[in-house]
């Protein structure tokens, strides 16, 4: 919402402040100030001046040497304009002003341009006749303005010698944005930011008396009006004027509008966009002669209907589109746009205004179904009071009489199936000084009340709350009214008192925390990824048809089919991110992402899917699958469950290395899965390093996870280690050996680790090498040789039934 | 000549050496000899024993050695010839038994003097050698401490989840304890509960992405605060940080996914004066001691009254730069007085209880923090981006 400050003044005339404190101060009672623009702020020393004298100048034929009289003295001036004469009144840049603007270019001057006085061909010239241009406006708000040359006062417009001439074309104004919120329907109109404005600066409001003398007759006998769907449009007044006279506005309303950045058109389009502005309520007007029947009928359109705007565009409508309607045909698209059939042109004889009132859902939606919005619309759309319609309509008509611009016949149709009045709710002081914290007087709080119309009953103890406020319906309203103009910044601070809560991350939180910090030490940076996706991401990532991956929750609304679908896996967005590292020639990445995928129970969605928590690592350069490994395990050595944690191999993940992948399980609970990415993968994504991936359920670690420890004392009787070197088949897996080990091994064993895996010359074919270092250790004793002795015959033996022998 | 004793003076007066087999006048000197160790003990006859010179020529040319030695291998000789098992000094020890035994006393003061004196200069002299050698390695060892230091290879955290633990840490030191709720929601917590109705502008379909009519991708973490108001447990303090979802096109400062988080308080007495309060001290713990706050009146469905608040600028203090657009302060968050309406559609009654809220935007904060241009950058997930954090 834009306002300028000399509107505004025109309904609080006391207003008088600085235009940096009027927008801090409108800022801090609620009405947020966007941006100001100061039109005359590059406008320095500028007059009203009076040509006396005008000569040819001695050396330039095309240059005149005239004295300009500029009040207390005559200044000489040269100038190339043309379109002057003596007895013109001009206005004039001084030495040293400023004027906004370069005659003649078009470039942007931001500071302005310094005028200084000077000789043009030998002459001296003390100041400059200045055009609309150099002024900072333009012959769109100025028609009367020269369309090459210096403005030129009219002969009416009063001013003298020595004035302001700033002041004198209205530009010494501000226009003020604000950003207006949604609840404030009211405020986006003149009269309702003048309220603001004066109950912000405490002055008097002064709005509009609105009076309509009428010219006889009787407006049923012109037309009358039948709302059939009054859910959607709950009032529709209309009235009728005769004798119209096309001409141009006077200059106090061009100047408004034109302040507003609205072009004058003639008198009558000039006033309905001049009482759209003032009052916030939309207009149409109809050419009656081709109105049907003289009859309006308010109902829907019927599905498949089509109807030419009067912007000459056919349009579709449907059975809730609300249309204005004659006795025979469809007129207008109520509140969006009037209809060709019946659009005012200059040879209009009668006028047929409507103000009305339709339902701000109905409307919004049927703009967009319509592919239309306009002015108007974007006015129901905030869903307006229907007693402004009233009021707005006699506003215009009589703007219509005093601009002699037509007859207003008298008497109004207004069809308002169920008048909206004015609520009431009760006066609790206490209780807003409760919510607020404060301790404003009741005298005050109903000052305030009265400066927004608000009436107070001190016999019922009720105020009277006007339609125009449809945000006010409660207590906790009328609170934030006092806090706004006992102003936010007066109220008090302090901290919440009363029971203590404990403060805490919860234990999933703590857990993640773990995973971040694991990661982190091990290079693995935090990447953050979308939750929506491609369902191209399955073909890229190998997915079968039947997997049930596939089985994604879809959005009914993407922004396209790239974020159409919630993510059920959750390498896309790393394996995406790894591969922009790699086209960007990093030479490693290493990147981890904690965050949700979405596993519907069921589709079509009846209830809310499964969000699980996957850390998702994922590398390439340095390192390999065993590098990756270490980091998941370190992960859950740190989480109080990594010895029990075993790397089954699998080929189940189609997107992986068939020879290089590993279920993490617990026993027979799947912890995740880890692998080199298949090749292929590798392709799809323009990754052309070998790229390890590790995907971990972080419900069922959290599950497994314990920060409980127990201290089981450091071992007081010396341990035994064996090494021992055996030859394996090469397709049996150490896990399979370690299992044995760790069977055999039993509560004496405590530890072991292997230390050399070879395959080549000194073993056989088909065989590896496999090297082990246990170390055996009693708690309560020294251990006896023939103990651990016992103990690696046992394994030799079980490992002997798997064809493993030891070294020679 | 054979003995069977003698009686000589020693140390000026008589002593009865035992056992001497033999004696053998040598000049002024005389030889004892014991047969059984054929080890000699020698006594001046006339003007007393000898052995106070012995010991002090001992002491005085092992001292000259250990004084002239110049390696370790050279002290470890000399320790052996005297003071090993078959040394001067040992052999002077062993030859005790030949002795008085009331003298005995008395010569072995001598001899563990000598001793002592020998092995301290000896320890002294070894000291000295091994720190004049350990001081040469010392020297060849010299390294560049100029060269660059070896770098383990870490991790960085996301700028967002930095910015969202220092929130996090301010609030629970507050007492608020960390809650998350679903990031696909049920369209009566996103709107229904918070006061939002069917057909509210806010609803549109143009903000908010669908999977069907009650179900949606929240537009805002507020959600959790109905479901936690629902559980009816009072009093609340809650955090709640998370992703959010708006149909927002990408581009430098619009992102279709962004973070919330959302702090809720429902407690008896709970005033706006505390909302401002908690809100200010955030301010100050988070963006620095010096930060002002500024509450601006706003319109959230869900509060009432409600405001947005700016702080002075971290980066100019005030005074207007850059990153402010000139005016000194920076929109910051949306907050107010939980709505009553809100309050019974969540089962509290607002007679007893009240409340406040506040959302704030986590990618706004981490982009103005890190000035941090443009928010793409946080989802593309550049190593040489994340390194710098």
């Amino acid at each position: 919402m834009n306002t300028p400050i000399s509107w505004i003044k025109a309904y609080v005339p006391d207003l008088d402040v600085e235009i940096n404190e009027f927008v801090d101060k409108m800022t801090l009672s609620g009405s947020h100030v966007e941006c100001y623009e100061k039109k005359d702020k590059n406008l320095e020393k500028i007059v009203v001046g009076k040509i006396e004298t005008m000569e040819q100048h001695p050396d330039a034929d095309k240059l005149v040497v005239c004295q300009v009289n500029i009040g207390a003295e005559s200044i000489q001036i040269v100038t190339g304009a043309k379109n002057v004469k003596v007895g013109d009144v001009i206005p004039v840049v001084l030495d040293g002003g400023k004027v906004a603007a370069a005659h003649g270019d078009n470039n942007e001057y931001p500071d302005g341009i310094k005028i200084k006085k000077g000789k043009l061909r030998g002459i001296e010239s003390n100041g400059m006749m200045c055009g609309i241009e150099e002024l900072g406006s333009s012959r769109d708000f100025y028609p009367e303005a020269p369309e090459d040359g210096v403005y030129v006062f009219p002969e009416d417009s009063g001013v003298k010698p020595g004035d302001d001439a700033v002041a004198a074309l209205g530009l010494n104004d501000a226009v003020v944005e604000y950003e207006i919120t949604s609840n404030r329907v009211d405020c986006f109109s003149m009269i309702g930011m003048a309220r603001e404005v004066a109950a912000t600066f405490d002055k008097e409001f002064i709005p509009p008396v609105v009076e309509v003398k009428g010219s006889g007759g009787n407006v049923n006998d012109y037309i009358s009006v039948e709302v059939q769907d009054t859910d959607l449009c709950p009032r529709y007044v209309a009235r009728v004027v005769t004798d119209i006279k096309i001409g141009p506005s006077p200059k106090w309303m061009r100047e408004r509008l034109a302040a507003q950045g609205i072009r004058s058109i003639n008198n009558l389009v000039d006033i309905t966009n001049y009482v759209m502005e003032e009052y916030g309520q939309p207009m149409h007007a109809f050419d009656l002669d081709t109105i049907a029947g003289n009859k309006i009928i308010v109902r829907r359109a019927k599905d498949g209907d089509k109807f030419v705007t009067l912007d000459g565009q056919e349009r579709s409508l449907d059975k809730d589109v609300l249309m204005i309607c004659d006795g025979e045909k469809e007129v207008a698209i109520a509140g969006i746009m009037g209809g060709e059939n019946s659009m005012v042109t200059d040879n209009i004889k009668t006028l047929l205004f409507e103000a009305a009132c339709f339902d701000g859902t109905n409307i919004r939606l049927s703009t967009k179904r319509i592919g239309l919005s306009t002015d108007a619309s974007s006015k129901f759309v905030k869903g307006l009071d229907p007693n402004l319609a009233l009021e707005a309509i006699n506003r215009a008509c009589q703007l219509i009489e005093e601009l002699g611009c037509g007859k207003v016949v008298d008497g109004v149709v207004d069809a308002y199936a169920n008048p909206v009045s004015d609520k009431e709710l009760p006066f609790e002081p206490e209780k807003m000084n409760a919510l607020l914290g404060t301790d404003v007087s009741k005298e005050q709080m109903l000052k305030y009340f009265d400066k927004l119309g608000l009436k107070y009953d001190e016999k019922t103890n009720m105020l009277t709350i006007p339609t125009f406020r449809q945000d006010l319906n409660c207590m906790a309203d009328l609170a934030e009214e006092v806090a706004r103009f006992y102003g936010y910044d007066n109220i008090p601070v302090t901290l919440p008192r009363g029971e203590s809560t404990t403060g805490k991350k919860s234990y999933p939180e703590r857990i993640n925390d773990v995973a971040r910090n694991i990661c982190e030490a091990n290079g693995f940076s935090g990447a953050m990824c979308y939750s929506f996706e491609s369902p191209k991401v399955f073909d890229k990532l190998l997915i079968p048809e039947d997997s049930a991956y596939r089985q994604a929750i879809e959005i009914m609304n993407p922004l396209g089919e790239d974020f159409s679908i919630m993510r059920t896996i959750s390498l896309n967005g790393l394996l995406t991110s790894l591969s922009t590292n790699y086209n960007r020639k990093n030479k490693n990445a290493r990147l981890y992402e904690l965050a949700n995928v979405y596993i519907p129970k069921a589709l079509p969605l009846t209830e809310l899917p499964d969000e699980k928590m996957k850390l998702t690592m994922g590398m390439y350069g340095d390192g390999d699958f065993f590098t990756l490994k270490g980091v998941v395990e370190e992960m859950f050595d740190k989480l109080g469950f990594g010895s029990t944690v075993e790397f089954e191999p699998t080929t189940e993940h189609p997107f992986l290395h068939p020879g290089r992948q590993a279920v993490i399980k617990k026993g027979n609970l799947e912890i995740g899965y880890m692998g080199q990415l298949h090749p292929e993968v590798g392709d799809n994504y323009k990754i052309k390093a070998d790229v390890i991936v590790a995907v971990i359920d972080m419900a069922t670690v959290t599950m497994l996870s314990t920060f409980d420890r127990k201290y089981e004392g450091i071992a007081k009787f010396p341990g035994m280690t064996r090494d021992l070197s055996l030859v394996v088949d090469k397709s049996i897996f150490v896990g399979q050996i370690e299992k044995v080990i760790k069977k055999c091994g039993g509560k004496l064993l405590e530890s072991y680790k292997l230390f050399d895996v070879y395959e080549g010359e000194q073993v056989a074919e088909g065989k590896k090498s496999v090297a082990y270092t246990m170390t055996f250790r009693a708690k309560d004793r020294t251990l006896e040789e023939s103990e651990v002795s016992a103990i690696i015959d046992k394994l030799l033996k079980e490992l002997g039934k798997m064809g493993i022998e030891i070294r020679a | 000549m054979y003995v069977t004793h003698i009686e000589c003076d020693l140390f000026n007066r008589n002593w009865v050496v035992p056992r001497i087999l033999y004696f053998v006048p040598f000049g002024d000197e005389v030889f004892l000899f014991s047969q059984a160790l054929k080890e000699y003990v020698y006594f001046y006859i006339n003007g007393g024993f000898k052995m106070k010179e012995k010991l002090q020529n001992i002491k005085e040319t092992t001292l000259a050695q250990i004084e002239a030695a110049t390696d370790i291998a050279t002290l470890n000789d000399i320790k052996v010839a005297v003071l090993g098992k078959k040394g001067e000094l040992t052999q002077v020890l062993k030859s005790m038994k030949d002795v008085a035994p009331e003298d005995r006393p008395k010569v072995g003061q001598m001899v563990n003097d000598t001793r002592q004196a020998i092995e301290e200069v000896l320890e002294e002299k070894t000291k000295s050698i091994n720190s004049a050698i350990r001081a040469e390695k010392m020297k060849r060892e010299t390294i560049d401490v100029t060269l660059p230091g070896v770098k383990k290879i870490d991790g960085h955290r996301h700028p967002n989840q930095i910015a969202l633990e220092d929130l996090e840490r301010v609030f629970i030191g507050m007492g608020y304890e960390v809650v998350e709720g679903p990031e696909i929601e049920y369209d009566k917590y996103n709107f229904e509960l918070l006061n939002i109705p069917a057909n509210h502008p806010a609803k549109d379909e143009q903000d908010t992405f669908y999977i069907n009519k009650e179900i949606l991708l929240r537009t805002q973490t507020s959600p959790v605060q109905a479901r936690i108001m629902e559980q009816g447990k009072l009093p609340i303090r809650i955090l709640s940080p998370g992703r959010v979802f708006r149909s927002d096109e990408v581009d430098a400062t619009h992102s279709p996914s962004f973070h919330q988080v959302e702090g809720l308080v429902i407690d008896k007495n709970i005033t706006m004066a505390d909302l401002k309060g908690t809100l200010d001290q955030f301010a100050k713990e988070f963006f620095g001691e010096k930060t002002k706050t500024k509450f601006r009146p706003h319109h959230f469905p869900f509060t009432e009254p409600s405001a947005e608040v700016d702080i002075t600028c971290f980066k100019c203090g005030g005074k207007g730069c850059r990153v402010c657009k000139g005016s000194g302060w920076i929109e910051i968050l949306g907050c107010g007085m939980v709505h009553p309406h809100v309050l019974e559609m969540c089962g509290i009654d607002p007679n007893e209880y009240s409340g406040f809220a506040f959302g704030i935007g986590l990618e706004r904060v981490t982009l103005l923090k890190y000035e941090i241009d443009d928010m793409r950058l946080l989802y593309e997930n550049d190593t040489r981006f994340l390194n710098q954090f």
